[in-house]
């Protein structure tokens, strides 16, 4: 009796546990959602997302640069480490001496652990120069440096430790049976590789690669320091861009007295949530169906 | 009669940081009969198999002497392609491993690896491998799903079709039938007293039943060392170490 009393309410508690979790994210939606109502009230929801006029004072709210700057960034920091994750995943788990793994994996924690402004100051130390005043000249270009380019290389570098473990984890579960039948009938190491563990760990990468997407996404202060914050338009990686968050990181509680700015925030917070939420459950469908197959 | 051989091993040292995992090993491997490597756990048998396709390879920290031929050629001191080498011989492990893709591309993987992309010829030896291990009618309606879908006996039968794929002359077990239940193992079995025809079987196993009923020639191993090898009437009926007469009375 005394058993099942104790049961029922450790069961309870698990379940008053789970919905706080799931419960947060989904209030944390809707106040920012209701908090941006006021924006939408004087301004169309496709002229908010596709306008490209960002004029606060005149009322005129156009999301279109922050979206792309956004999309832009994440996306040159995804091609810059994505290959470069995925090449020394390989190697770690599959050439490695073992002390080298053992030496690897403080070095990955650390770089995880490292707080995301002093990857910001090793940007402007180190990064924007070398974007301005190497890089760019190469091809034939002026930039200040502070630029799309820049933080996608700082936003790629806080990306790999996070996709580097992840990736490792995911290979390291390969059986090395696996690898031995694949030798045996006669491949490389290279081709087994290839066909086997890379296979094998199809959703282990997708999964990698989508956390990384959506944490890289949603990064604000080192990028925020060293990606110009100029509100444009460009497909030129060497001009300065402008991302959500650090729109709102920049402006929240400056600016107030701008009627509607703190609304038109809310709103790019929630476009901020919204784009996470959507980069996930794209990769949740991905791997949904690499699993099915 | 005396049978040529197809795999000659002497002198067979492996260790790793001054121990012994196989100290002189030596052994003739002969052609188209059961070889049982029969021994407790960790006596080296596993060791001494992956050693013959030089998957030793893969351990760093192994360091291999000795000598170990097939057709008069050292393989551990040979400069051809050890692919080539590897693909003399099949390998089954103690549990199924399927490559992660379709049932048929198992089987062609081999093949491909052999630079054959004609699709009659891969198409010709898919079913042909499937049905020298009794598989092709169970999966012909679904040879471009996954194995995943097949029970654990199938797919190591399919894991040995996908071996014989790549025309080995030889066949390298390791307790083929450890993950298996009675039946499927009784297929595995049945299988290779019919294979040994047209390829050499070596097969590594602690059942001592199992030893009894598939080999045509026997090696006892205790830690590392070859104790006794023979034929299985003799060496069973009629032990000669200490060793394997333990082995006798406590495995029965």
């Amino acid at each position: 009796m005394k058993f099942r009393v104790l049961q029922n309410i450790s069961n309870s508690w698990m379940i008053v546990s789970l919905c706080i979790i799931l419960l947060i994210p989904f209030i944390i939606g809707v106040v920012l959602y209701s908090k941006s109502i006021p924006v939408f009230e004087i301004t169309s929801i496709d002229q908010l997302l596709f306008s490209s006029t960002w004029k606060p004072t005149q009322g005129l709210f156009g999301f279109l640069p922050f979206i792309l700057s956004s999309l832009y960034v994440t996306l040159i920091s995804f091609v810059l480490s994505a290959p470069l994750c995925v090449l020394a995943a390989i190697y770690l788990t599959q050439f490695a001496s073992k002390r080298l793994v053992l030496i690897m994996y403080p070095v990955i924690d650390i770089l995880a652990g490292i707080p995301s402004v002093i990857y910001g100051m090793w940007g402007i130390l180190i990064v924007v120069p070398f974007v301005g005043e190497t890089l760019a000249p190469l091809f034939n270009l002026n930039s200040s440096g502070y630029s799309i380019l820049s933080g996608g290389i700082v936003l790629a570098v806080m990306c790999i430790p996070y996709v580097l473990n992840m990736l490792m984890e995911s290979f390291k579960t390969v059986p090395m049976g696996l690898v031995e039948a694949s030798l045996s009938l006669g491949a490389s190491k290279w081709e087994s590789i290839k066909h086997a563990v890379l296979k094998k760990c199809r959703t282990g990468i997708i999964s990698a690669f989508g956390l990384g997407l959506a944490k890289a996404f949603g990064e604000t202060l080192a990028v925020m320091m060293v990606v110009g914050n100029v509100v444009q338009i460009s497909g030129n990686p060497f001009d300065a861009g402008y991302p959500l968050p650090a729109l709102i990181a920049n402006n929240y509680g400056e600016m107030l007295s701008i009627p509607l700015y703190d609304s038109a925030l809310m709103l790019a917070s929630f476009i901020l949530l919204v784009v996470v939420l959507l980069i996930n459950l794209f990769f949740r469908y991905l791997i949904c169906k690499t699993q099915r197959k | 009669m005396k049978n040529k051989n197809t795999i000659e091993i002497s002198n067979l040292n492996v260790w790793v940081d001054n121990q012994y995992i196989l100290k002189n090993v030596n052994l003739d491997i002969p052609e188209h009969q059961i070889t049982v490597l029969l021994g407790p756990s960790g006596c080296g048998k596993t060791t001494l198999l992956k050693s013959m396709n030089r998957l030793t390879d893969l351990y760093k920290e192994l360091k291999v002497t000795g000598e170990i031929c097939i057709d008069g050629d050292d393989i551990l001191k040979s400069k051809r392609n050890i692919y080539e080498i590897r693909q003399k011989m099949g390998l089954l492990s103690q549990k199924p491993y399927p490559l992660p893709v379709s049932i048929y591309k198992n089987i062609a993987y081999g093949i491909k690896l052999k630079g054959i992309k004609d699709r009659k010829l891969l198409d010709y030896n898919v079913e042909k491998r499937l049905k020298e291990v009794g598989l092709w009618d169970e999966v012909k309606d679904r040879l471009h799903s996954s194995p995943d879908t097949l029970s654990i006996g199938q797919q190591q039968r399919l894991c040995l079709a996908r071996g014989l794929a790549v025309k080995p002359r030889l066949i390298l077990a390791d307790e083929p039938t450890s993950a298996l239940d009675p039946l499927s193992s009784k297929i595995i079995e049945d299988l290779f007293k019919k294979l040994k025809e047209h390829y050499s079987i070596v097969v590594v196993t602690h059942i001592l039943r199992q030893a009894k009923r598939l080999a045509d020639n026997v090696v006892f191993m205790h830690y590392g060392e070859i104790v006794e090898q023979g034929a299985p009437d003799q060496l069973f009926t009629n032990p000669q170490s200490p060793e394997l007469k333990k082995y006798l009375v406590d495995g029965n």
